[in-house]
């Protein structure tokens, strides 16, 4: 799927989100929670790209920015060549059919007094001009997409089981031929036997319709499964960025290492001993310490970190890291590292 | 773990109705197990699978009506805990079972000190005073890993972090040294990272407390990592109990050998595609006169239809209920 000639369908620069805090009688602004702070990504066209982190660290915060669903702080949003970070909101409404958003908790996500038929229709409704028995048609056509029985069409969503709900959200999500879709941890409500089948659904629909996908999630075993490539997220920042299987197989951020290495293997015979346990939590976002956002619990730490916030750089072709120790903790030539020197001094002139 | 030993607690036979306007609802039915010293027992399910609730009868915290725990016995140190009165009930909740719940931020609660939350288990059931339990308030604190424990004691739930407060709670579950923890997903609501520290604590607190623990997930990775044993619910029922090893390398039942299949995982091999249990989990209801699993397994014949399987013993310490047998794929002869 990782081709240079594949186009960007999605280009994400340096977008910032910073919600402010007002305090005091006269609730006066008193700082702000950086839930995105400078994130930089590309998404290429009909690849997922999975967006992984723990809570609060801005995963969910930073696809909705980029569906322009908050008013930016900063930063540029490119989606199909469009330019959207600043446009104004009617404008941007024309331009919303191309993309789309599933949500994380479909019980929330869904009018209790809308049917479904009109829930899977209603963007049909704002966004075209179809005639009711063209609209109808449309809905059962998606119904069939998403494998729900047309007979369902006029239930209401509580009516449903957590799985067939989030298929429902889905279906409303294709219904104007998007391009790109948002999905904000899809699966994190169902249970397990049951977000299988919603991931599987999702990579059909892929095929089928050639989307591209954002798949927001914090669970690390089912981004692999589903993702081309893969960033990871810490306190408001892009980490690092790779392929699928070279982010899981050689990691370069201790973060993503240790957010590795802390996923449970189901398999009793594992050895735990190798494991990098972190101390200690996530700080504020509303106060990152100096330096690098994961000086306080990175087990690689030092002074240089607590001073300096890294280079965002490429470390290979494809895989970006932003770590002062990228070259200490892994396993390079000395070619490579030089190779590597030299591209951040040129990423540092550009600055 | 030690085999052989006498079992702390011994279910038998569980049953828990709820009553509702449209019927019965049984939503635990047969459960029997037993728990030794020591030792930690997995329990695995979806929701709905009656986890929880059967795990909450045991010490009559199923709110009664409109639940009722019919037949069946609880045997902790020598008494059926579904025959002793209330009171008696209460001075064994929490002295001698301990209870961890799942969600840190509902379970504490916000308007006391956390420190208030810690000393009352110890002042009631230990009859300690004000001063001793404080000092050993901030012990347990300190024990479960929260730094400056002495401080914090001041502190309202809010200011702990989601980690911080499970620690808090597992800290108020061992506060009287309990001969049984349960812990009803402990780690579901908390991140990963925050997860690998929890389950690091609890194996750390098992070896030196020595304490037996039922642990409730739905999380196989976890299971693995910690159980001793482990036992599958399914529908309101057992269906596949066995050592952890067993479990996973040779599953018995058809439902946990398809759950197993359809986790993806972070190492080794990436599926291309995700293997799936077809179909939705059973809406409980009337007492099952079949099999619960029987839509969705890959197995099902005539009687699976008909009967409702038992649990029947089929290896050391490994019971089954299943009407095939997966391993020589012919019906079992029960």
């Amino acid at each position: 799927m990782f081709d240079s000639a594949a186009r960007k369908l999605v280009e994400v620069k340096n977008l910032k989100m910073h919600f402010p805090i007002f305090a005091g009688v006269l609730r006066r602004r008193v700082g702000e929670v950086k839930a995105v702070d400078g994130v930089s990504f590309d998404i290429f066209e009909g690849e997922t790209l999975g967006l992984v982190g723990e809570s609060g660290c801005g995963k969910s915060t930073c696809g909705r920015a980029i569906l322009r669903l908050y008013d930016l702080t900063e930063g540029s949003v490119k989606i199909d060549g469009a330019e959207i970070a600043q446009t104004e909101q009617a404008k941007l409404r024309k331009m919303r059919p191309t993309m789309q958003m599933v949500f994380q908790d479909p019980q929330a996500s869904l009018n209790p007094r809308m049917r479904v038929s009109a829930i899977v229709g209603e963007p049909l409704d704002e966004h075209t001009n179809m005639t009711k028995a063209e609209k109808l048609a449309r809905v059962h056509e998606l119904m069939d997409a998403v494998g729900l029985s047309r007979d369902f069409a006029n239930r209401f969503p509580h009516e449903f089981s957590g799985g067939q709900r989030q298929r429902i959200g889905i279906a409303r999500a294709l219904a104007l031929n998007p391009k790109f879709i948002v999905c904000d941890e899809p699966i994190a409500a169902l249970d397990v036997s049951i977000q299988a089948q919603v991931v599987n659904l999702l990579e059909d629909l892929q095929k089928k319709f050639g989307l591209t996908y954002l798949f927001i999630s914090h669970d690390l075993s089912m981004v692999r499964h589903i993702a081309d490539r893969v960033a990871v997220m810490y306190l408001g920042k892009v980490v690092e960025v790779a392929p699928r299987d070279a982010l899981y197989s050689a990691p370069y951020h201790p973060y993503t290492k240790a957010l590795l290495s802390a996923v449970p293997e189901p398999d009793p015979d594992f050895s735990t001993e190798s494991r990098v346990i972190l101390q200690g939590d996530v700080p504020s976002p509303s106060n990152p310490p100096k330096g690098c956002n994961f000086c306080t619990r990175c087990p690689d730490v030092s002074d240089r970190c607590r001073q300096t916030e890294p280079e965002y750089q490429e470390v290979r072709p494809g895989h970006f890291a932003a770590c002062h120790h990228l070259n200490a903790t892994n396993y390079e030539t000395a070619a490579q590292t030089a190779a590597n020197e030299e591209q951040s001094v040129q990423q540092g002139e550009k600055k | 773990m030690p085999d052989g030993a006498q079992p702390v607690l011994d279910v038998r036979d569980l049953n828990t109705v709820f009553k509702t306007r449209s019927g019965e609802v049984h939503a635990v039915n047969h459960v029997s197990f037993n728990l030794k010293k020591g030792e930690l027992l997995g329990l695995v399910g979806e929701s709905g699978s009656g986890k929880s609730v059967a795990m909450m009868s045991l010490i009559g915290l199923v709110p009664s009506p409109p639940a009722e725990v019919r037949h069946g016995e609880v045997l902790f140190g020598g008494r059926d805990l579904l025959k002793v009165d209330p009171g008696t009930l209460r001075d064994i909740r929490g002295a001698r079972i301990g209870f961890v719940f799942q969600d840190p931020m509902t379970s504490l609660n916000p308007v006391f000190t956390v420190g208030f939350q810690l000393m009352e288990p110890l002042r009631r059931h230990m009859g300690m005073n004000k001063k001793d339990a404080r000092v050993r308030a901030a012990e347990l604190l300190e024990l479960v890993g929260i730094p400056d424990a002495a401080q914090r004691l001041k502190d309202f739930p809010h200011q702990f972090s989601g980690g911080m407060r499970q620690r808090v709670m597992i800290a108020i579950a061992l506060a009287c040294d309990p001969e049984v923890l349960i812990a009803d997903e402990p780690t579901t609501a908390l991140d990963v990272t925050i997860q690998a520290q929890i389950l690091e604590l609890v194996k750390e607190l098992r070896q030196k407390l020595g304490m037996a623990i039922v642990w409730i997930t739905h999380d196989l990775g976890v299971i693995a990592g910690i159980a001793d044993r482990v036992m599958v619910m399914y529908g309101g029922q057992v269906v596949e109990e066995a050592p952890v090893r067993d479990l996973f390398k040779n599953p018995q039942h058809p439902y946990t050998s398809a759950l197993l299949e359809t986790i993806p995982h972070v190492r080794g091999e990436r599926a291309e595609r995700l293997q799936v249990i077809e179909g939705q989990p059973p809406i409980l209801g009337a007492k099952p006169t079949a099999c619960p699993f029987r839509h969705r397994c890959g197995y099902a014949f005539e009687r699976c239809s008909n009967e409702n399987p038992t649990r029947q013993v089929i290896g050391e310490g490994h019971d089954v209920a299943c009407f095939w047998d997966m391993a020589k794929a012919e019906a079992r002869n029960v």
